[in-house]
């Protein structure tokens, strides 16, 4: 197993280094940063001739990529933009760990996604346990109470739900429990920001700002991945070893967990591990609409700037997430099926 | 020399109602199974074998399945009417089954110890190490070398052979007083089909406990039962013991299989006789003999009513309207 996804990881290097490669030449028509950084005033064309040549936006693509990629400490840049490179560059390269300086903010891009992950990793892992655990329950009670009303009911809402949108589903939880419940004098859910300015950021105020977004993504997420629980829990049910566990005279529960549920859990793991790493990316419309300062916000922020820096860093991020939880996924998948054994 | 009564399964119907339709899989059948008496129940596949003994013990899928009528005494207890708390007690523990194919009734994501435990724990109240002990000894029992070792494989791990002889050993955990085995030998090689029966023949005798082999092949059971049942789309059309049923059967449908079967004692020139037509389908709701377009023996009463199962001689029943012997009305 170890050499297993030693491999894995070795393969990964050369995927990695061609999509860095396709998403930094993309990156190129995402828009013009200088069109945006000196605010509403319009830039005179010398100036602007001088930042691209201080931001080294200047120089060929396939230059700016090793840059990227490796630094610029190695060769002299043109940091006062006059056209002579006179100074050294400071700039280490993605594979020393530096992802470079957002071009609008002038932070590190670093600093940047370190001030935003944890908020979105807070939101995003609450709602993924939420929609786990709710999806695990739901999909099992509907799946033995096969055909039931509460089956039905669960199959209506479900298609409901899942063919909203997301701002919808936000407008309308916005709408119910916050905007309504205010204007009759009952308690409400805040609908913007992490906390309020003058009670802190306290643990209470981010559980309390958490429900509204948290309950608008797992309300969709919960419809589909329920449906897939239950109908993986239903192939599983009617299996012969699900008989020959009742023939043994086991009770209902202990075969429903025991016997049926590490079967039917191991398609919902793959599709576990195709979601997790795009969690990281945050939830692009969702926090925009409640204010939560995560990365699907830095996300779009940057974009609309072409802050190249930090939108690469984003993607690369995800990139490799995707490849490490495959992986994981993997070494996960053959845990719980001993059929499956990697050399 | 009758020995005590342990099942009196008596007119048990089972349906199932399918998009299609509904499936009448069986018809009223009714049997007796005493101590320590092992019964055969032949019939070609899809005659309703398995639904008739998974009905009892409450293994039928409901819905679709329905239990239409019926009663199944085991021990002066109703099975059909019992409840999944009371049932459990009894499957597994007094009824236990075999199933046919060994390869996908284990559970491939738990050890083929823990498949063995689980069992003693829940009816023997054992405790873990004292069931794993347990466990080894009726590993070995059934033939399986190395058994503690084996204990935490899986069950792909096995061949088919020594798979069934873990459901076996598992099932013989609770040394039941009933086995019902569902062709247990079908999905097997012939070499290893042969195994598997003489190591079941063996257990019966240590157990001491009654049995009910499900088999499409007539041909297996001369040496192995003492009465058989001969089924037929959800009915039973002939029942005796094995030897009046191979040296004077009485059911049409009994003379065909038979007829069918490969035989040593047979002259070479005599070919095998294969039954004409297809068996009915089970989709409608039968209206009188429901082998009566494959009769060589039809008569007319036999296309508007179903004949019931009557006895016709000691210990000799048979579902017929026809006298075989001297043609015609019986
Ligand atoms: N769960 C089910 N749903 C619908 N029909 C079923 C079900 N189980 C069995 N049947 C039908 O019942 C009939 C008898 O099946 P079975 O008892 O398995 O036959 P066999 O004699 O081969 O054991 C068949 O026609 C089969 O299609
Ligand atoms: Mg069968």
């Amino acid at each position: 197993m170890g050499r297993y996804v030693a491999r894995r990881l070795l393969q990964a290097v050369p995927l990695l280094f061609i999509i860095s490669v396709i998403l930094f030449v993309l990156m190129q028509s995402i828009g013009d940063p200088l069109a945006t950084m000196s605010g509403r005033r319009p830039t005179r064309s010398a100036d602007r001739e001088r930042l691209k040549r201080q931001l080294g936006l200047d120089q060929p693509v396939l230059m700016q990529y090793v840059y990227w990629l490796v630094g610029n400490d190695w060769t002299s840049i043109d940091l006062d933009g006059d056209g002579v490179r006179e100074t050294r560059g400071e700039r280490k390269g993605v594979l020393r760990g530096d992802l470079g300086r957002s071009l609008k903010k002038r932070q590190p891009v670093l600093d940047l996604i370190g001030e935003r992950l944890p908020n979105t990793l807070l939101l995003m892992g609450t709602y993924e346990m939420v929609v786990l655990v709710g999806a695990v329950a739901l999909g099992i009670y509907s799946a033995v109470r096969q055909y039931s009303i509460f089956d039905h009911a669960v199959t209506g809402v479900s298609f409901v739900l899942y063919s909203m949108p997301i701002f919808f589903i936000a407008l309308l939880s916005m709408y119910l429990l916050a905007v309504k419940p205010k204007q009759w004098g009952l308690p409400y859910f805040p609908t913007v920001g992490m906390f309020e300015p003058e009670a802190g950021k306290t643990v209470p105020q981010v559980i309390w700002h958490m429900v509204l977004p948290v309950l608008s993504l797992s309300l969709i997420s919960l419809a589909g991945y329920s449906r897939y629980m239950r109908s993986s829990m239903l192939e599983v049910l009617s299996q012969d070893y699900i008989r020959t566990a009742k023939s043994k005279g086991l009770e209902r529960r202990y075969v429903l967990f025991a016997h049926a549920l590490k079967n039917a859990s191991l398609p919902i793991v793959t599709l576990i591990g195709l979601d997790l790493p795009t969690l990281l990316g945050g939830a692009i419309v969702t926090e925009r609409i409640f204010g939560w300062p995560g990365m699907g916000r830095l996300f779009f922020d940057s974009v609309s700037d072409a802050d190249t820096p930090v939108v690469m860093a984003i993607l690369m991020m995800v990139s490799v997430a995707v490849v490490v939880f495959q992986i994981l996924t993997d070494v996960i998948y053959a845990w719980l099926d001993p059929r499956i054994r990697y050399e | 020399m009758e020995r005590p009564l342990l099942l009196d399964v008596a007119d048990l119907q089972t349906r199932f109602h399918t998009p299609e339709g509904t499936v009448y899989a069986v018809n009223g059948i009714s049997y007796r199974l005493h101590e320590g008496e092992t019964l055969a129940m032949v019939g070609e596949s899809g005659c309703g074998k398995s639904v008739s003994m998974m009905s009892i013990l409450g293994l039928i899928p409901i819905p679709p399945g329905e239990i239409v009528s019926g009663t199944a005494r085991y021990r002066d207890r109703d099975l059909l009417r019992m409840s999944e708390e009371e049932l459990e007690q009894v499957r597994g523990k007094e009824i236990a089954m075999i199933f046919q194919d060994p390869m996908t009734s284990l559970n491939p994501v738990l050890t083929v110890g823990k498949q063995i435990t689980e069992m003693l724990q829940k009816h023997m109240g054992m405790k873990p190490a004292e069931a794993a002990d347990r466990a080894v000894q009726l590993l070995e029992w059934v033939g399986i070398p190395d058994a503690r070792r084996r204990l935490a494989d899986y069950p792909h791990q096995f061949s088919g052979g020594m798979r069934q002889r873990v459901m076996i050993a598992m099932q013989l955990a609770c040394t039941p007083s009933i086995l019902i085995a569902d062709e247990p030998t079908t999905a097997l090689d012939v070499t290893i089909q042969a195994q598997i029966m003489d190591l079941v023949i063996r257990l019966r005798e240590e157990v001491g406990m009654a049995m009910i082999w499900i088999t499409h092949n007539l041909g297996v059971v001369a040496g192995l039962a003492e009465r058989v049942m001969v089924m037929y789309a959800g009915f039973i059309v002939e029942e005796a013991n094995v030897d009046d049923l191979f040296q004077d059967p009485r059911h049409p449908y009994t003379i065909a299989l038979l007829a069918a079967l490969p035989r040593v004692d047979r002259r070479r020139d005599r070919r095998l006789k294969s039954i004409p037509g297809a068996p009915p389908s089970l989709l409608v709701k039968p209206r009188g003999c429901p082998f009566a377009p494959r009769c060589e023996f039809v008569i007319a009463r036999c296309q508007s009513e179903m004949p019931p199962l009557e006895l016709i001689a000691p210990r000799h029943k048979i579902a017929c309207w026809v006298d075989v012997l001297r043609g015609g009305s019986r």
